[in-house]
Formats: structure tokens, sequence, C-alpha cells
């Protein structure tokens, strides 16, 4: 038997509470004595029906008795499966209550009232689900009997539903027509649409492949807890959050950084020979390590995005309105460190997914938001890591988890403060200084022989730049020197291959280059980069990342009309017969450097006395060694 | 035994594990409500796995009614010495006693409701700051919504409209000075997960559970057992059956069921189809559909 946890949210008459009772009731995991309770309710009710909503303590039946509205888990069993239910409210006002039912589950159920169609309620759940990381969804089409089992209104709920789950980028998607007070395709297959073809529900749920939203691959184990009986044993208590590991493996502790390999992966009932995702173990090491709670260990090729501004989408939950600017509590995986938002980009309307402005949020409200920690956090995003990707914030003074986060990345390096506003910011917590990089540049460059520096070429289409930088690298290789060439062509296709061609896909361009050279610079290299990249601002945006006088701006003049005769790549024609938009030169600007480092002249010479100039313009900086 | 990995009883062992790690990492002075029944005596099992190769690091808390079978107490005392626990027992009989409590009037008075206050009156006296309880959400359904880390205020009660959201597996317990918090690590188990879990490890019981012939007598449904705090009603007479206890609590008011199931694979499948919730045999909540949420809000566990 294995276990599914599973999420249903519903309004008022969906059937939520009669679907769940029918599955409890069907499943024979409902009692005499809780049975005859419903029937007693029932019948002093003056329904003449065994109402299964009863068992569940439906919504309206919290509201009669003024109990607060809340995520309830109920429990039942198939002789295949053991099956949570997070059972929470559909409405607006209870989205605090979806989310949390939404995080642990691996399957949600949509509920749709077929008379209705496709309501903003349900739509509601399933962004909600799809945000929370919901592998798995089900649409249940209840109400059947009330649409005369009507194939054609179960295709346009199908299609209706579909579409819009194909713009939240849901894709394990399962439609079941049922009806919840009938039986219907619950746990039987119905008489009654013999034009549907597929499972019953509790069949899908039986059979719904498991562990989906679990991540193999990347290694991480939150330390919770150290044990230390004695002094010959010192081991590292957790749960293992994701992929595996086996004894012998060498693993990466951070912060520290430090190495060691796996002596055992321990557990009460015997060591193991690999542990995995979800397995409560305690690790030990061969190397005797200052390893404490709030530590994570991982594998060093593999390590989870360490910093400090997060960018994230959170949900609000608590009835006090968020502060921007003040302390919380951020805890994630076994770490707490102080963080405040220090940004709000945008408030989600959950009802038509439309983005607005929004200076803090309130109760229930979602969206996108920057924070700034007091201590790095070790991260994974929340969507390829539920785990090490999911966070709460807590209120210092009230103690209330006021808010759940899913972290999406960093914040991107242009948007971040200024070292002057964090400060400003972060009086109230206390400072903390980057930890630099472990083997300095310095010490790279004594044993290259050189220095590290960025070469940036630019110009227009077809002005040569990649003819000359290419046998610049070449004639800097054979020195030798340590050498990287990045051009347009080569991140469009892997690390860029997300992006388009619109202005703002094309500044992100250029900014991940940026932000990619300046690994390579800070690795040693002299990195060659040659992008149309013909906006001013993006080619300052990442000189700024590089230090003073290693950044060295090489312009490719050549005059458009040369550019336009040579067309190595036909791109002028094509712009000129009008298949190219937002062509550089032709139609959308050239900024060119005001003062560029280098500047070279292409007409009427030949490359190799260009890549000399470059070269010993080069060993005038000091970068290349020798006479300049 | 090391169960299947894919196993739901596997997963529950870990996240129980997990949560009992974390009420060490985030409380002072945890401790760990053992009432005598297979609850309780499945989280001193699970306890001893979560911190191996060390020692449980919290103690065991009693509160001992006075209207204990004696099986219950025998088998406390014998795993408290096997495995070198701390055990702090709360005396109703003490409170009593002390005047801090009335026993109730009548023939047959139950010391269930009293308990409470010998609960919050022993967790003050170790400043215990979390109390680890054998609690399940499948019991009953003001239980359903409880969560891991149940906050309490400093009169010990349990506020159901200041529930913290609880999200993941992150639990949040922070707290005032005065304040605790109440912690549930079995809260996803049923009461068939639990005896499958019993018959996988092989973890010893108390005999009450099992089969065997006593002394009851029917009343109201129930069949209570003979003992010195037990008196016939009129028109009453005691019968010999063969029955098992499903709960094991205070004597005046736990009930016995007609049972042949004498090992925890019988029971396991005796429970799964069974027709009848373990609470039904509990007099005490019979009393009103909203008793338990009451009880809980004034601290019961
Ligand atoms: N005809 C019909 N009525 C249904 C069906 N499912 C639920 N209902 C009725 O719809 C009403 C609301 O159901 P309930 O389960 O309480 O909805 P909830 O508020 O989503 O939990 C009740 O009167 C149910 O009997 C169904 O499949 N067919």
């Amino acid at each position: 038997m294995d276990l599914l946890r599973l999420s249903t949210a519903g309004s008022v008459d969906d059937g939520k509470s009669t679907l769940i009772g029918r599955l409890l009731y069907d499943t024979r995991s409902i009692l005499d004595d809780q049975l005859e309770a419903v029937e007693d309710a029932s019948r002093r009710r003056g329904e003449g029906y065994v109402n299964l909503a009863l068992l569940t303590d439906g919504l309206r039946a919290e509201r009669e008795q003024n109990i607060t509205i809340d995520v309830a888990y109920r429990y039942f069993a198939t002789p295949r499966r053991k099956f949570i239910i997070a059972d929470t409210p559909g409405h607006i006002q209870y989205t605090r209550n979806m989310v949390t039912g939404a995080s642990t589950a691996e399957l949600a159920i949509v509920l749709v009232d077929a008379r209705k169609g496709v309501l903003t309620q349900s739509k509601r759940h399933g962004f909600i689900s799809s945000l929370l990381g919901i592998p798995h969804m089900l649409v249940a089409v209840n109400k059947m009997d009330l649409v005369d089992w009507s194939e054609d209104v179960y295709e346009s709920i199908v299609d209706a539903f579909g579409s819009f789950a194909q713009r939240l980028g849901i894709d394990a998607l399962t439609f079941i027509p049922i009806s919840a007070l009938h039986g219907d395709n619950v746990v039987t297959k119905s008489a009654n649409m013999s034009w549907y073809a597929g499972s019953t529900l509790l069949h899908h749920l039986e059979h719904v492949n498991l562990g989906a939203d679990r991540n193999l691959v990347d290694f991480r184990f939150p330390v919770q807890h150290v044990i230390r009986p004695d002094q010959d044993y010192r081991g590292y208590a957790g749960r293992i959050a994701s992929g595996t590991i086996r004894p012998g493996e060498e693993v990466l502790v951070l912060p520290s950084g430090h190495t060691t390999h796996v002596r055992s992966v321990d557990t009460f009932d015997g060591p193991l020979t690999e542990g995995f995702a979800g397995d409560s173990v305690v690790l030990t090491t061969e190397d005797e390590l200052d390893i404490s709670r709030g530590d994570m260990i991982v594998r060093p090729l593999n390590l989870p995005t360490v910093g400090q501004e997060l960018d994230a989408t959170i949900c609000w939950t608590s009835t006090e309105p968020m502060k921007p600017g003040t302390q919380y509590w951020l805890r994630h995986t076994t770490r707490e460190v102080q963080a405040f938002i220090s940004r709000v980009v945008y408030r989600i309307d959950v009802d038509t997914l439309h983005r607005e402005p929004s200076s803090g949020f309130e109760l229930n409200d979602i969206g996108r938001v920057h924070l700034t920690t007091s201590f790095p956090v070790f991260f994974d995003q929340y969507q390829l890591n539920r785990e090490t990707g999911g966070f709460v914030l807590v209120d210092p003074h009230s103690n209330n988890t006021v808010a759940a986060g899913m972290i999406r990345g960093l914040v991107p390096q242009r948007e971040r403060l200024t070292a002057g506003r964090r400060e400003e910011m972060r009086r109230a917590s206390p400072n903390v200084v980057w930890e630099g990089w472990n083997i300095s540049l310095q010490e790279r460059e004594v044993r290259n022989r050189h220095q590290a520096a960025v070469l940036w070429f630019t110009g227009l289409p077809g002005s040569g730049k990649t003819t000359i930088a290419r046998a610049t690298e070449r004639r800097l290789f054979a020195e030798p020197c340590q050498t990287m060439l990045l051009d347009g062509d080569q991140v469009r296709h892997g690390l860029n291959g997300d992006l388009g061609f619109t202005a703002e896909d094309r500044a992100e361009n250029i900014r991940r280059v940026g932000e990619m050279a300046a690994l390579f610079f800070r690795q040693g290299c002299i990195t060659l980069c040659t992008f149309v990249s013909p906006f001013r601002v993006d080619r300052d945006r990442a000189r700024a990342l590089i230090p003073e006088g290693r950044f060295i701006e090489v312009f490719v003049d050549t005059p458009l009309e040369e550019c336009q005769r040579r067309d190595p790549k036909g791109l002028y024609a094509r712009a000129k017969r009008g298949e190219i938009s937002h062509m550089t030169g032709i139609s959308s600007p050239y900024e060119a450097p005001e003062s560029p480092e280098l500047r070279v002249d292409t007409v009427g010479r030949d490359v190799d006395t260009i890549v000399e100039e470059i070269v010993r313009g080069l060993r005038a900086r000091g970068i290349v060694p020798g006479a300049g | 035994m090391t169960l299947d990995r894919r196993s739901h009883l596997h997963q529950l062992e870990s996240e129980s594990i997990l949560v009992m790690r974390e009420v060490t990492a985030q409380f002072e002075r945890p401790v760990l409500l053992f009432s005598g029944g297979k609850d309780s005596i499945l989280l001193v099992h699970l306890a001893r796995k979560a911190f191996w190769p060390g020692r449980i690091p919290f103690p065991l808390v009693h509160i001992d009614t006075g209207h204990n079978f004696p099986e219950t107490l025998e088998f406390r005392d014998r795993l408290v010495e096997r495995l070198g626990l701390d055990l702090h027992v709360g005396s109703v009989q003490a409170s009593i006693e002390s005047g801090r409590v009335d026993e109730e009037p009548g023939p047959n008075p139950s010391r269930n409701r009293l308990q409470t206050v010998t609960l919050l009156d022993t967790l003050a006296e170790l400043r215990a700051d979390a109390a680890l309880g054998g609690g399940r959400r499948d019991e009953e359904k003001a239980r359903a919504k409880e969560r891991f880390f149940s906050h309490r205020d400093r009169f010990g009660q349990w506020d159901p409209k200041n529930q913290r959201p609880e999200l993941w597996h992150l639990f949040n317990g922070r707290k005032n000075p005065g304040e605790h918090f109440r912690v549930f690590p079995l809260a996803n188990w049923t009461e068939g997960d639990v005896w499958q879990y019993i018959a996988a490890e092989e973890i010893e019981m108390p005999s009450l559970y099992f089969s065997h012939k006593r002394e009851v007598v029917e009343r109201e449904g129930l069949l209570l057992a003979r003992s010195p705090w037990n008196h016939l009603l009129d028109g009453e007479r005691w019968e010999e059956r063969v029955v098992r206890f499903r709960t094991i609590g205070d004597a005046t008011c736990t009930g016995a069921t007609t049972s042949r199931a004498s090992t925890p694979e019988e029971i396991t499948v005796e429970v799964l189809s069974s027709r009848v919730t373990e609470r039904g045999s509990r007099h005490d909540d019979r009393h009103s559909e909203a008793a338990m949420e009451d009880r809980k809000k004034q601290g019961y566990f």
C-alpha cells in the first residue's frame, strides 16, 4: 500500500462534501456510529435521504456552528493505497486555506458543476494548484445527472478548462464526468454515460503515478539536529529533501563550503546502502566538521543557489497586512533567518490572473515580491524542488505565520537594491558581508601569467566582429593565454533558449551574457564576447560587473553601407524585403560607443593587422605581458 | 525491520520522525505525554528511531487518574525501565486531595475531565514548553483540523480561531514566555495504520488490547470492565465475555468490545472491517457531539 496526498477545493454547493462523503462511504471508510449520526442529522434537517455531505462537516455546517473555516484532513484507504485529503473551501476568502492544503498535495481535485460550467472558482483553484506545484490535476465534472448525462455539456467543459489550464502550463490534466450524489463514475462505472471510456475517479486516484513531485536528482540534506551520544559518534539527523545519497560519496557543506565523504547513512533499523528523498536518516561523515542545524549537505557538483536577495511569489496568510521594510523571520528548510520585503513587484488578481500594482498585501493576496535576508539561504526554484523552494514568513511580534512563499530565483541583478539603499533598509538586521570567491582572481592570474579581461566586441551586423574576435582568440590562445569566446549563436540555443527577440528579451539576453562573462572573468579568462548589443545601457550594465580597466569595449567601426555590401548572412537583404523586423541599423537604432577602449577600422585592411592592433592594445594595458 | 520505501507506513514513520526532531530543535523542555495506550507506546517507539543512536531526549509524563487498569501501569513501568527513560507521574488523586479539583458526584465518577488540571499543573511544574501527544486526526471530527504544532495560550487553551497555517513541512514553534505547544507526530495516522505498523514492527503492546476473558457490565451500549471504581446500578450484573479494548483510558469510561482478535494482524483485519469508530467505545465522547471540541479548548489532550 502506498500513499497519495490530495487536495480538494470547491465552492458551496459544487458537491465537494458529497463527493468526499461518497468516497468515504463507498470505500467503507465510514463507520456505523458516524453513519448513524449523519442519518440522525439528515432526519433532523428534514432531508429525505442520507446526506453524505454531512459526514465531512461541510462548509455550511461550519458556518452554522460558527467554527473557523479551515483545512480539514480526511483519511481513507483501499487495498492499493492510503489517501489523505486536504479538504478546503474554495471561496476567495479562503485562498490561504487552499494554499495550505495544496502545499503537500500530489493531486488536486477541482470540482466543476456541470450546469454552471467553468466558473471563476474552479479557475482559481486551478491557478493555486499550479502555483503550488501540484503535479496532477483531476477535474471532476459533477452533477451530470442534472444535465441529462450529456456528452456535449461535458466536452464543452473539457474545452473551456483545458484551454485555461494550457495557459497555466498544467499538463497532467484528467477529466471525469461524475454524479457524486448517485455515485456514477466515483467508485463504480456509470451506466448512464456509456460514451465515457475513461476510468472512474477512485480508479484514477488509485493508479495515478506517484512521486512526480519528488526531485530525485538534486541531493539536498538540510540538517535538522546533531546526534552525539558519545565521543565516537557524531551524526547529522534530517530528512532527505531531494535526491539520493550513498556511503562513500563526496559531499559539500553549506555555508562553510568544506567537503568530505559520507561514511554512513544510518537508521535505527540499520545502515542503508542508499538514502532516498523522503527518508529520515542520520548521515555520518569521514571528516569531523563543524556542522549544525540549518546547514545543508549537498554534492559539490550540484549546488543549490545561494543568495540573500530572493525573488518569490507569496500568499499572505495573516489578517495583519504586510508591512514592507519591517523585519520578519523567514523559515526555509531547517534554517531561519531575518528578512524584509524590499519590493512589492505586483499583486495577482487570482480571478483574472492580471498583474496589478500594489504597495503591500493583505490576507489572501498572492503576488510577487523581492526579499532581502540577513544571511544567505540555500535554495532551488520552487517549481524544480518544493522542499527547498518553499518558505514561510513569521511575524516576530505575534509569532504568527503571515505568509507562504515560493522562490522563483535571485532578484535579477539590474533590479537589486543599490548598496546604499540596502544598507539603509537593513539597519535593523545584522549586516552581512558576502563571502568572497574560494580562489581569488589574483591567485589565478599568478598561475596564468596574464590578467583576466572581458573584450566586448560591438558593431553593426556584418561589421566583422565575429571574424576578428575569433582570430584574436586564436592569437591569444597561442600566447598562451586562457581564453573563452562567447557569441550570440551559442547562447541563443542553450542558456538563452527561452528568450525571443522582443526588446525586453534582447536586453535580458545581453544581461545574461554579461553575467556569464563575469564568471569566466573570475575564472581568469580573457573573455571575448561578440554581440551586436546596440544599446549603450546594456553594454554599460555588462561593464559594471567587471573591475575598472578590465572591460575593454572593442568598437568594430564598419560603416553601414560596407556592412550592407558584405551582408555575410543575407540579413540586410531579408530586412529589405521586410522579412526581419527590428533589424539593427535598418529598422532599429544602433548606438555607437562614445569612448570605446579600442576602435578598429576594417575597410580595406586584413584581419591579421587588426588582430595585432588589438593585441598591442592589450599589452599596453598590462593584460597580456610583453612590450606594448 | 525495514519497511518498503514506497509504503504508506514508511512515509508516515519518516514524517513522524521529522516532526519529533523538529521538536527537540525548536523547544527547550519538551515532554512526551504517555497515556499507556497504543498511540503513546508508538510515539515512544518512533522517538527511539528519531534519536538513535542517541537516547530519547525528553521525559515521559503520565497523568494518572487513579482509575487505571493494573496492566497499564505494569506495562508503563516495564517500558520505562527497559529503555532507561525518565518518567514523571501527575496524580489526579493528589489534585483532589489538595483541593485543586473536586471529584464528580454520583456512583461512578469519571476523572477524565479532572485530569486537565493535573496535566497543566504538571507541565507547569516541569516548565515544559512542548508536549508531544499521540492524538490523530482521524479519531474525531474536531481533530480533523488539528495541526502538527498546536499552539496553546498561557492557560493551556486551544483557540480554534487562531491556529497557524501549516505549509509543507515547515513548523512554526515560536511562542511567548508561558505559552506552550502540543505536538502531534501521529496526526496523519489512522487506527488501521497504527495496527499495521505495530504488526510490521512487532511492537509489544499491553495485553488489554488482545482478546481475553473479562467480567463486564453492559451499560448504555458499552461494556464496562469490573474494577474497584465501577459499581453496579440497579438491575445490572457482572458477566464474563471475550473482549478486548480498542482504546485504553480511565477504567470508568473506557468500554471493551467483543472480539476474538489476539494478534496485531488479527486486530488490523478487525479494525479495517470494523463498523464502529474507536471513540465510539468511549463514554466521555458520547456525552455530546461537540464534547471533544469543548474539552480541547480547555486544554485536554
Ligand atoms: N443532482 C445532484 N446533486 C448533487 C450532486 N452532488 C452534490 N449534489 C447536491 O448539491 C448540493 C451541494 O452539495 P455539497 O456536497 O454540500 O456541496 P459542497 O458545498 O461543495 O460541499 C447538495 O444538495 C447535494 O445533494 C450530484 O452529482 N447530482
